[in-house]
């Protein structure tokens, strides 16, 4: 069906100006891995998990972390968001089936529970948690703040001090700059906070103005910024409307993911802040190579319009954005996974995840369909995340 | 250059100005632009001026002239695809008057004066019933291959809303051609408005890969088996990405979507092409001979020069190509995907 592309000839015409390959493209036939047999990879590296969901128990305890005001005010009206896109989930919160703690709280709301189903059972080293909470979501955007700081609170108490593994994000109410900047100035010099957390679909695209109090702030503290898949900013999940299906809006997210990327560099936020980081979570990472061949070519040609843009955007990526694993898109052959890392070029930049307690969880054993070699794995599993975080 | 005749699948022939459809509209809606100081759609997918909207020596909106001298001299078909955005006129019976004037143009101006173009039936898409309407009126016309539509739209393309659309364009036998562009009124990114052109421009290719979602996933190509969808300047180095990913989801949650009978990998390989203008391709040759094979591209690619607008150059792409894969890609593809 395919056809046969002759790569040793277009060698051999010279036609190979640049090579992006990184390795990755040399001859191997994978013998040991069989078209539809799942390939399980030695555990012989630390593993540090870039994506831990977890959730309040109950409502109550959100509240017991608020002030009164707030507390009363979240009791009458509840939370307020950009709602009127919702889809059905799958699966209930979209857990695990087997992630349920026995009294009926959330999937990911039990500490005892998340550490033996996850962090002893695959013996995580270092594991980073990115409460889904809503805080950043609120209409009301003062007790959107109250709400994140609450959240940051919560997370310190009962999740960083009780288990040295762990790390957590700073929650801050995104569509305000300043009062971002003032919760990451409040967490950003405290070793347990290693990034700040945003999630996919925010109300304007992030490289707008309005939000770059918050990556001064970022910046003062040498703190990435992550953006987490999903949520709801009041704009379609589409650039041409609302789709009918949860499939439409879970395997739309990488759109939602490039329209992020393409609005951070062309809008010039990594001229204004050139040491800036970004971490994207559970964006899978195919669309990445496409997405930059398309942008260095609309920039070759139309970059009169953004001067502040003074190199190609591929080369603006590779230095800015680290990327989480999971979920890993699965080519239709072994090795046109290869050559996707080849296309890819980030070593240095994947970071694995399983994003527990969720059900499309990633094992550390299973994650990559191709064995890699011993030193990529222990880049991808720990090493990459341990230097961004500084672990 | 080339010793087999092409198919150009991309030509864009557009409306100078509203008055040139003056003579093709009924009183009432000529009286009421000239009263209203209307001046057309108001959608700004190719400003003049801008580099990609015409390259060095073309018009933005190049005649049937220019054509002729520019692009037609080693073309045996040309397909038109007529930007003009109607869906943007939120006054549904106007805009239905403005895509029969914009395809009585075409044929005036275009089909009869020369054989070997065919054209794009413009449509209120934004009004399906109008729209099927449209396409039944012109829909028996030889010169009329394919309904064109904007990437950009209210709703995703799967949706059922679509049917008479589809249902018409089956009973003529035509194609559906999705193009870069349109102004549905909300914005063209999951997070709102963009600043800037070029992120207009860039993240297109992201609004084509959910359209093709919707396509697959809302069942359009189990309601309608014989619908063909040309994506017409998206690119296409995206496919194997999303191919792989929208498996991924639909092997997870495809209980979601019982009408999905197939991997949607499979739909989209039975029933898209995509023109090859512009490329969008890697810098390093091989990464493009292994996207190529990653999604057998030679069967899913039509030529295209996408005149006037201005792109890297597709030689990047011919020259990695055999013999047989070139005169696929050059023409046959288009010829039976057309029935030309």
């Amino acid at each position: 069906m395919t056809a046969q592309f002759d790569s040793t000839a277009i060698a051999e015409r010279g036609a190979v100006t640049k090579d992006r390959t990184n390795g990755h493209d040399a001859a191997d036939p994978d013998a040991s891995v069989q078209q539809g047999a799942r390939y399980r990879a030695p555990l012989d590296t630390a593993i540090i998990d870039t994506d831990i969901h977890i959730y309040f128990p109950t409502q109550d305890v959100l509240r017991s972390y608020l002030e009164p005001h707030w507390q009363e005010y979240h009791q009458t009206f509840g939370q307020r968001g950009y709602d009127g896109s919702h889809f059905p989930r799958a699966m209930p919160n979209a857990a695990r089936h087997d992630a349920w703690p026995d009294d009926g709280t959330p999937p990911g709301s039990n500490l005892p529970l998340l550490q033996k189903q996850l962090l002893d059972e695959w013996n995580i080293e270092i594991g980073v948690l990115n409460p889904l909470v809503g805080a950043g979501e609120q209409r009301n955007l003062a007790f959107g703040a109250a709400f994140a700081r609450a959240t940051n609170e919560w997370q310190l108490a009962e999740w960083l001090e009780p288990d040295p593994r762990l790390r957590a994000s700073i929650i801050v109410p995104w569509e305000d700059g300043e009062l971002s900047a003032a919760e990451i100035d409040r967490w950003g010099s405290h070793p347990g906070f290693v990034h700040a957390l945003l999630i996919a679909r925010t109300k304007e695209p992030l490289g707008r103005r309005k939000y770059w109090p918050m990556y001064e702030a970022a910046c003062r503290h040498d703190v990435p910024i992550a953006i987490h898949f999903g949520g709801a900013g009041g704009a379609p999940i589409t650039g041409s409307g609302f789709p009918n299906h949860y499939i439409e809006d879970h395997g739309g997210m990488p759109q939602t993911f490039q329209a992020q990327v393409i609005s951070l560099i062309f809008e010039g936020v990594f001229h204004q802040f050139p040491t800036l980081k970004f971490v994207l979570i559970e964006g899978g990472f195919a669309w990445i190579p496409p997405m930059l061949w398309r942008m260095d070519s609309a920039w070759r040609k139309l970059g009169s319009e953004v001067p502040h843009v003074t190199e190609p955007p591929s080369e603006l990526f590779r230095r800015h954005f680290w990327v989480s694993t999971q979920p890993m898109e699965e080519p239709f052959q072994p090795e046109q996974f290869r050559q996707l890392l080849g296309h890819l070029d980030l070593d240095d930049n994947l970071l694995f995840a399983t994003d527990y307690p969720h059900w499309d969880f990633d094992s550390p054993d299973r994650a990559f369909p191709i064995p890699l070699d011993k030193e990529r794995r222990r880049k991808f599993m720990a090493e990459n995340a341990r230097a961004l975080y500084n672990l | 250059m080339s010793e087999h005749t092409r198919i150009d699948c991309d030509i864009h022939n557009e409306v100078p100005d509203l008055e040139a459809l003056y003579p093709y509209l009924p009183d009432h809606w000529l009286a009421y632009c000239r009263e209203s100081a209307f001046n057309g759609p108001d959608a700004a997918d190719y400003p003049e001026s801008v580099p990609t909207t015409a390259r060095d020596g073309s018009s933005p909106k190049p005649d049937l002239a220019e054509v002729q001298a520019r692009v037609l001299d080693d073309v045996e078909i040309g397909i038109l695809n007529c930007a003009y955005r109607v869906q943007s006129v939120r006054n549904e019976d106007l805009a239905a008057s403005l895509a029969t004037a914009v395809n009585q143009w075409q044929v005036e101006h275009w089909l009869e004066k020369e054989t070997r173009l065919r054209a794009s039936i413009v449509v209120p898409s934004h009004s399906p019933p109008l729209a099927a309407r449209e396409i039944d009126r012109w829909g028996d016309h030889p010169g009329f291959v394919q309904v064109i539509l904007p990437v950009r739209a209210e709703a995703p393309y799967g949706n059922r809303r679509y049917d008479p659309i589809y249902e018409a364009a089956i009973r003529h036998d035509l194609a559906l051609g999705i193009n870069y562009g349109g102004a549905p009124g909300h914005p063209p990114t999951p997070t709102g408005w963009p600043s800037y052109f070029i992120e207009d421009y860039a993240g297109m290719a992201q609004i084509f890969q959910s359209q093709v979602i919707s396509l697959v996933c809302e069942g359009a190509f189990e309601r309608f088996p014989s619908l063909r969808v040309a994506l017409i300047e998206g690119g296409f180095t995206w496919l194997p990405s999303l191919m792989w990913r929208i498996d991924k989801e639909w092997k997870g949650l495809r209980h979601n979507t019982p009408y999905v009978r197939r991997r949607p990998s499979e739909y989209m390989r039975t029933h898209l092409r995509f023109t090859i203008q512009p490329l969008d391709a890697p810098p390093n040759p091989l990464h493009l001979a292994q996207i190529l094979e990653q999604c057998g591209a030679e069967d899913l690619l039509l030529y295209a020069s996408d005149y006037p607008h201005s792109h890297d150059s597709q030689d990047f792409l011919l020259d990695l190509l055999t013999a047989d894969q070139r005169e696929k890609i050059d023409s046959a593809n288009a010829r039976t995907f057309y029935r030309l």
